[in-house]
C-alpha cells in the first residue's frame, strides 16, 4: 500500500477534487444549519435529491440535473411550509416530515416504474466516488463557488437573523427572505454533497463537522474555519481509506466524522 | 381482492400498524419529535441490515436495538430538549453503518448481488408478509396502540405544559421515556411492514393533519388514527388495482394528500382569529 498510488488514477484525483469542493461547501452552509437548528430540514433536502435522481433516470436526463432541480424545488417547498407567519415547532416538524415522506414515496415510485438496476439505487442512497467525471467536477466547482459567494454576501445579516430573529426583524433585516435564500443555498449544497456521500449520508459533512467545531469554540469565525478544516480532513481520510478497502466511502466518512464528534464531546465534558 | 392471502395479510398488518402510527404520530407531532421518529426508523433500518448481513432473523436485533436507542436518546436529550444536532450527528453515523452492512451483505451473498435487501428494508414489502408475520405485526402494533391510549392523559398533560404537569406530580421524565420506548417499538414494527423510511409518512402526516383541524386532543387522536387507516387502506387498494404502483408509495402519498387538504382547511378556519393577534 503506497500513498502516492492515490493520485495515479484519474478517477481518484477527480474524487479527491470533488470531495474537497463538497467538503468546503457543505461545512460552510452546515455551520449555519447548526446555528439555525435546521438539521431536520437539511436531512429532508438530502432525501429529496433521491426522487430527483430517480426521476431524471426515468426521463432519461442526466442524473445531476435531477439532483439539483429536485433540491431547488424542495427548498422552495420547505420555505413555503415553514415560513408561515404563525411558526410553531410542532406544525413545522409535521410539515417537514410530510415533505420528506412524500419525497421518498415519489422516489420509490420512480424507481419501480424505471425497472432499472437496483445497484444504482445503492449509489444514489449511499454514494460512490468511483465514477466522478470531469464534467461533474466542473459542475460541482461552479455550484460550490456560487453557493459560497452567495453565502459571503448574506453571511452577516443571516447570522443576525439566525441568532435573534425578532431583534433582526426590528432592525430592518428581511428575515423571511433570508430564510428562503438560505434554504435554496442549502438545497444546492446538499445536492452537490449527495453525489459523493449519497443522499442519506450528507449529514456527515453538513452537520457533524460544524457541530464538532461549535463544541470546541464559541467564537463564530474560529468555529466556522474549524468546521471547514474538519470536513476536509474527514473527506480526504475517508476517500483514502475507502480506496484501499472494499467497503463504501460513506461508511468511513460518517464514522470518522461521528468519532471525532464523540471524542470532542467526551473531552469537553 | 380478499381472495388472495397476501392481500388479507397486508390488510391485517396494515390496519394495526396504521392505527399505532396514527395514535403515536399525534403525540410525536405535538411534542415536535418527528425528527426523532425519523432517526429511529434509520436505526431500525441499520439493525435489520446488520441482521441480514449476519444472516439471522432481522426481527430479534431490530426490536431490541431500536427500543434501546429510543430510550437512550430520550435520556441523553433531557437537558437540551429536541437537540436536533445530536440526533443528526448520531444518525448520520447509523446510516453509515447501514451502508457498511449493506455492502457486507451484498458481497457475502453473491447470488443476489444487488440492492434488493436494502430496498426491502427501506421501502417495505407489505404485500410479501406471511400469515404469521402479519399476525405478529398486528399483535405488536395493537400493543403499542393500547400503550399509547393508556398513557394518553399524563402524556398529553406533560407534552402541553411541562411545569404544571410536574407540579401536579406527573412523572414527566418517566412518561417521556416510556413514550420514546413505544415510538421505538412502532418504528421497529412498521419497518417490517411499510419500510424504515416510509414509516415517517404515517407518523407525521396524519398527526399533522389532525393538529391542523382540531385543538381537542381526543378528537385529534381519533382523527389522526382514522387518517392513517384511510391512507393505509386506500394505498393498498390502489396498488392492488394498478399493480405497477408500489403500495408504500401510494400509502404515503395518500397520507400527505390528507395532510395538505387538512392544512388548507385549517388555515382557512384559523385565518380570522390569527389576524387579531399578529405578533
Amino acid at each position: 500500500m503506497r500513498i502516492d498510488e492515490l493520485f495515479q488514477f484519474h478517477f481518484m484525483t477527480n474524487a479527491l477534487i470533488a470531495g474537497t469542493i463538497v467538503a468546503v461547501t457543505a461545512s460552510a452552509i452546515g455551520w449555519f444549519v447548526v446555528v439555525r437548528q435546521q438539521a431536520f430540514a437539511g436531512h429532508t433536502l438530502s432525501v429529496i435529491a433521491f426522487p430527483g435522481a430517480a426521476a431524471a433516470a426515468l426521463a432519461g436526463a442526466p442524473v445531476v440535473v435531477g439532483y439539483f432541480a429536485a433540491c431547488a424545488l424542495g427548498a422552495l417547498a420547505l420555505a413555503a411550509v415553514t415560513g408561515g407567519e404563525a411558526r410553531s415547532i410542532s406544525h413545522e416538524s409535521a410539515a417537514i416530515g410530510s415533505v420528506q415522506a412524500l419525497a421518498l414515496g415519489l422516489g420509490f415510485l420512480f424507481v419501480s416504474l424505471y425497472h432499472g438496476l437496483l445497484t444504482e439505487l445503492n449509489s444514489l442512497l449511499f454514494g460512490t466516488f468511483l465514477g466522478i467525471t470531469d464534467t461533474q467536477v466542473l459542475v460541482l466547482l461552479g455550484v460550490g463557488a456560487g453557493v459560497l459567494l452567495m453565502l459571503a454576501l448574506v453571511a452577516r445579516p443571516l447570522l443576525f437573523a439566525s441568532v435573534d430573529a425578532d431583534v433582526a426583524r426590528a432592525g430592518g433585516v428581511p428575515v423571511a427572505a433570508l430564510s428562503t435564500v438560505f434554504l435554496m443555498m442549502l438545497g444546492l449544497a446538499v445536492a452537490a454533497t449527495s453525489q459523493i456521500t449519497g443522499a442519506l449520508l450528507v449529514f456527515a459533512l453538513l452537520v457533524t463537522p460544524p457541530a464538532t467545531a461549535q463544541l470546541i469554540t464559541p467564537h463564530p469565525g474560529r468555529s466556522f474555519a474549524l468546521s471547514v478544516v474538519i470536513a476536509l480532513l474527514v473527506t480526504w481520510l475517508g476517500l483514502s481509506i475507502a480506496y484501499f478497502s472494499i467497503y463504501p466511502v460513506g461508511f468511513y466518512v460518517t464514522s470518522l466524522s461521528f468519532g471525532l464528534y464523540v471524542l470532542v464531546r467526551l473531552v469537553r465534558r | 381482492m380478499f381472495a388472495h392471502e397476501f392481500m388479507r395479510n397486508a390488510f391485517l398488518a396494515g390496519t394495526f400498524v396504521a392505527l399505532a402510527c396514527g395514535l403515536v404520530g399525534y403525540f410525536v407531532v405535538l411534542r415536535a419529535q418527528v425528527f426523532a421518529g425519523d432517526a429511529l426508523s434509520h436505526v431500525a433500518f441499520t439493525g435489520a441490515l446488520a441482521a441480514a448481513a449476519a444472516g439471522i432473523d432481522p426481527r430479534i436485533g431490530l426490536f431490541a436495538i431500536t427500543i434501546v436507542v429510543a430510550v437512550g436518546m430520550g435520556a441523553a436529550g433531557d437537558r437540551a430538549r429536541a437537540d436536533d444536532t445530536v440526533i443528526g450527528s448520531f444518525f448520520a453515523w447509523i446510516l453509515g453503518l447501514g451502508a457498511l452492512f449493506l455492502s457486507i451483505f451484498i458481497t457475502s451473498s453473491s447470488s443476489s448481488g444487488n440492492g434488493t435487501a436494502a430496498v426491502r428494508v427501506l421501502f417495505g414489502s407489505i404485500l410479501g408478509l406471511s400469515a404469521s408475520e402479519a399476525r405478529l405485526a398486528a399483535l405488536l402494533a395493537a400493543l403499542a396502540a393500547v400503550a399509547v391510549v393508556a398513557m394518553a392523559r399524563p402524556l398529553l398533560f406533560s407534552s402541553v405544559d411541562v411545569e404544571v404537569a410536574e407540579a401536579r406530580g406527573v412523572r414527566v421524565r418517566a412518561i417521556g421515556l416510556a413514550f420514546l420506548g413505544v415510538l421505538g417499538l412502532v418504528a421497529a414494527e412498521a419497518t417490517q411492514a411499510v419500510g424504515a423510511l416510509l414509516l415517517l409518512g404515517l407518523l407525521s402526516a396524519p398527526g399533522g393533519a389532525a393538529h391542523r383541524l382540531t385543538a381537542n386532543p381526543y378528537a385529534g387522536l381519533a382523527l389522526s388514527a382514522s387518517f392513517a387507516l384511510v391512507a393505509m387502506w386506500g394505498g393498498l387498494v390502489l396498488s392492488y388495482l394498478v399493480p405497477s404502483l408500489p403500495p408504500s408509495s401510494m400509502i404515503v402519498m395518500l397520507a400527505v394528500a390528507i395532510y395538505v387538504v387538512a392544512t388548507a382547511a385549517g388555515v382557512r378556519k384559523a385565518r380570522n382569529p390569527k389576524l387579531e393577534s399578529v405578533s
